[in-house]
């Protein structure tokens, strides 16, 4: 099972700092969440980078997720 | 790449290919190109920080000879509330909108409210005078701690605090609340037998790039148009300027000119739509430059800040607890770099109990916009300044301190993620170990030692190689060039393909002739679109491969590529790149290699500086004696250039810490706009800036790149501060460190 792990922000929604969940790929990791939390934001979730095992990924939609993955959401991060 | 490796080219200081044109003055910038029957746009601008817009009567303006086009915020079609990219604190469609055109109110000195077009700049400006308005003046707020304040004046009767637990019912200067933890805070202050706490003060200050922003834009009948402008994003300028006017992407061509600097201040549009509604009403091309004043009032410096930070420690060093809160302007409508600062305040430590919780506030200046490794310098100022203050009560060596707590491989981040494989540590080392550490201090001199960290990002690039019959090719990029990237797009597609470098010539494609590729910003151009050329130049490489095979009738896996020249592992036979490219009409037609892109992974830079400073007790007059810059680069493509960036940021962020601020009257009115009140330093108020290059792979990059464009800002303002409050004796909180500050300091009066 994948390991969530939910932004101060999003546990506001939450409740919970994280979870498990059985996904193979990112959408259905959203799919997942969003059916458990349904007060997450499905399109902002879309819209967020995540770090999967610690690599930052802009656009994750079709990223392949662990069996043991870790995974974090957070903001677009740019820069100047 | 996980680990060192040898390279042909990679890793020398080779002439820059555009170094030619811009010493001869040839290169062409963002005010360069006019075209024929081009007309030139003004801009009029609030004389007040905060005011409705009463009245607005343009007609005596327009009936001006000469005048041939006015554009007011009506001019925009309907945009609705969605978020568009513009570098750090990006800005919603709305308030783009507002921005470069004001709406019904005024919300800084020096907003745009109406532009003009006319044959000539003069009768531009005279017009500009013909223009009747009649404002309601309003309190403009000019702080976050006034903006915070129960009572006062709101900005956005529309605009509610987010991230609180419960939605608010009353309107506010707060736009965002969030927060950041790690671990049990409260136990982490328990577990620590000193603490340390402080509050800091950051001023608004600009990014100071030498050339103004300007634009030639040309819109045609057919509804073809055409942008030329100095801009760190050409596919960012097209996309906000066909929002903005509801244009197709593909009938908007934008052209980045070369930049004279932009430092994230050129990730958003100020002129080009507007240039382009002028364009559309007066059937002409349009130049619009903007003057210093302008640049100033009106474009997006980096945050003004006000933060509180604590740090509790064991006696032995182990740092147990670090909390904050954090303040950042965004200036007149949301949106300022404090996500960043929350995320990297702490990041260079590995400390089990972190909080830390940000606010943006709106506030009556300008805008801000991203300025290098937006949000964290302010941040980690207050955090080293603290973590210096905390070596001296422990009796400890302030690296040394640094090093028991340093972030390294597996250390939890506060944003999540753990690090990969990071070069804190290294950077640490090699300051300690440096000549500069070993130096004694004279008397009236100080010393101070800062870490900083940034992420460093990927994202989106595009490269074509085309190769030419003679074997020289040429590698189109869609990253404008700020500090030297052509070169290293040169050097390593010349390192793929084992030629020499000189025979690739790098230019930066508009539009039309590259596919999308992300702004040159957040360090990524020479990871991400590096990674883009490597990804091109193995394209052409394998067709290479391919079309000596074909000629010797064997397979691609037959022949090798050793030094841009193809073998026949199952004969003698050799053809060179020359030869093949020569022959290429012959089997199948010219070669390209293609590479596009959305980078991952990343690797973040941390950088350590040491300052020393000698302080003239008499007069306040802070000099820098002595400054040496480390930074993981992950492995410098061009080490020349990587110093210059070192060196560069080292500059800004000196210049952050003792002189650099906008100044404004209780009227929030901006009284500095210009370069001689608002003090940059200069070669002659410096020593040599010494650049030490620490190289920890990336293992995400061919070549093990990281970024080095931002981290080398963000040590300094505290690298500095320590230093002042080290010579002095008494504690400093607030920027700028200027004359008249550090004198009032000495005397007690700070």
């Amino acid at each position: 099972m994948a390991r969530v792990t939910f932004s101060s922000t999003q546990q506001q929604f939450t409740v919970d700092a994280e979870c498990e969940v059985d996904a193979s790929n990112y959408r259905e990791l959203i799919d997942a969440i969003t059916s458990r939390y349904p007060a997450l934001d499905r399109a902002e979730l879309l819209q967020m980078a995540v770090a999967i095992d610690g690599e930052i990924i802009h656009e994750p939609l079709l990223e392949l997720v662990e069996q043991d993955s870790e995974i974090h959401f957070f903001h677009f991060i740019a820069g100047g | 790449m996980s680990e060192a490796r040898e390279f042909k080219y990679i890793g020398q200081s080779t002439i820059r290919p555009d170094g030619f044109d811009k010493v001869t003055g040839r290169a062409n910038y963002g005010a360069d190109l006019s075209l024929p029957g081009m007309i030139w746009g003004k801009i009029l601008r609030s004389p007040h920080a905060h005011a409705m817009i009463k009245r607005l009567d343009t007609s005596r303006a327009e009936a001006f000879p000469g005048v041939l086009a006015v554009a007011t915020h009506s001019d925009f079609p309907s945009v609705t509330d969605q978020a568009i990219e513009s570098g750090e604190g990006s800005l919603t469609l709305l308030d783009l909108a507002r921005n470069v055109l004001a709406k019904d109110k005024v919300l800084y000195h020096g907003h745009a409210v109406v532009a003009i077009a006319a044959k000539t700049s003069a009768i531009a400006e005279q017009a500009l005078a013909l223009i009747d308005i009649e404002y309601e003046v309003l309190k403009p707020v000019m702080d976050v701690r006034e903006a915070m304040a129960a009572g006062a004046p709101i900005l956005h009767p529309d605009m509610f605090t987010q991230g609180l637990a419960e939605k608010p019912t009353t309107a506010s200067n707060v736009a965002t609340r969030l927060e950041y933890k790690m671990g049990d805070i409260e136990a982490g202050f328990k577990d620590a037998e000193v603490v340390v706490e402080r509050e800091f003060y950051t001023p608004t200050a600009h990014q100071g790039y030498i050339e103004p922003h300007a634009c030639t834009v040309r819109y045609e009948k057919d509804g073809q148009s055409m942008i030329w402008c100095s801009t760190q994003g050409h596919f960012d300028v097209r996309a906000s300027t066909a929002k903005l006017l509801g244009l197709d992407l593909g009938k908007l061509k934008v052209i980045a000119s070369e930049i004279g600097g932009g430092f994230g201040g050129k990730t958003t549009v100020y002129l080009e739509p507007v240039a382009l509604i002028l364009s559309r009403k007066s059937g002409r091309p349009v130049k619009m430059i903007m003057d210093r004043d302008e640049v100033f009032k009106a474009t997006g410096p980096g945050s003004a800040t006000r933060s509180w930070v604590k740090i509790g420690a064991r006696k032995d060093g182990t740092i147990t607890a670090m909390q904050g809160r954090l303040a950042y302007e965004a200036g007149a409508f949301k949106g300022s770099p404090v996500m960043m600062g929350c995320m990297t305040a702490f990041t260079p430590y590995a400390v089990s109990n972190m909080y830390i919780e940000g606010f943006d506030v709106v506030v009556n200046k300008a805008k801000v916009a991203a300025y290098r490794a937006p949000g964290a310098p302010q941040a980690e100022f207050a955090v080293e300044m603290l973590v210096n203050e905390l070596a001296v009560k422990l009796g400890r060596d302030p690296i040394d301190l640094r090093l028991q707590n340093a972030a390294k491989e597996g250390t939890q981040t506060i944003y999540g993620p753990k690090f990969k494989r990071v070069g804190l540590v290294e950077c640490l080392e090699a300051a300690r170990d440096s000549k500069h550490y070993q130096q004694a201090l004279a008397a009236n001199q100080g010393r101070g030692v800062a870490a900083g960290f940034w992420f460093n990002v990927g994202g989106q690039s595009s490269v074509h190689i085309n190769m030419n019959p003679d074997g020289t090719g040429t590698i189109v990029e869609g990253s404008p060039d700020i500090g030297g990237s052509r070169a290293s797009m040169q050097m390593m597609a010349a390192e793929a393909m084992g030629i020499e470098p000189g025979r690739l010539k790098p230019i930066i494609g508009d539009t039309e002739n590259v596919a999308f590729s992300a702004g040159t910003g957040g360090s990524r151009t020479t990871f991400a679109t590096g990674m883009a050329v490597i990804e091109a130049a193995e394209d052409v490489v394998a067709q290479m491969k391919q079309r000596a095979a074909s000629m010797w009738n064997v397979t691609a896996e037959q022949v090798e590529w050793v030094d841009g020249v193809a073998l026949n592992t199952a004969g003698e036979d050799r053809l060179s790149l020359a030869e093949i490219c020569a022959g290429a009409d012959r089997t199948g037609g010219q070669i390209s290699g293609r590479g596009n892109i959305n980078a991952r992974g990343a690797g973040p830079s941390f950088a350590v500086h040491l300052c020393d400073v000698e302080v003239d007790k008499e007069t306040g007059k802070v000099d820098v004696v002595r400054y040496t810059a480390v930074q993981d680069a992950g492995k410098a493509i061009h080490p020349k250039y990587v110093e210059g960036q070192y060196q560069g940021g080292a500059v800004q962020g000196i210049g952050w810490a003792l002189n650099e601020e906008y100044i404004y009257g209780a009227d929030g009115l901006l009284e500095n706009a210009g370069f001689l009140d608002y003090r940059i330093p200069v070669a002659s108020d410096l020593p040599m800036i010494d650049a030490i290059i620490v190289e920890v792979p990336n293992k995400f990059h061919p070549y093990g790149v990281r970024g080095v464009g931002e981290s080398g800002i963000i040590p300094p303002l505290a690298a500095v501060g320590y230093a002042v409050e080290n010579a002095i004796g008494v504690p400093v909180t607030d920027l700028p460190l200027s004359p008249p500050r550090v004198f009032n300091l000495i005397q007690g009066k700070g």
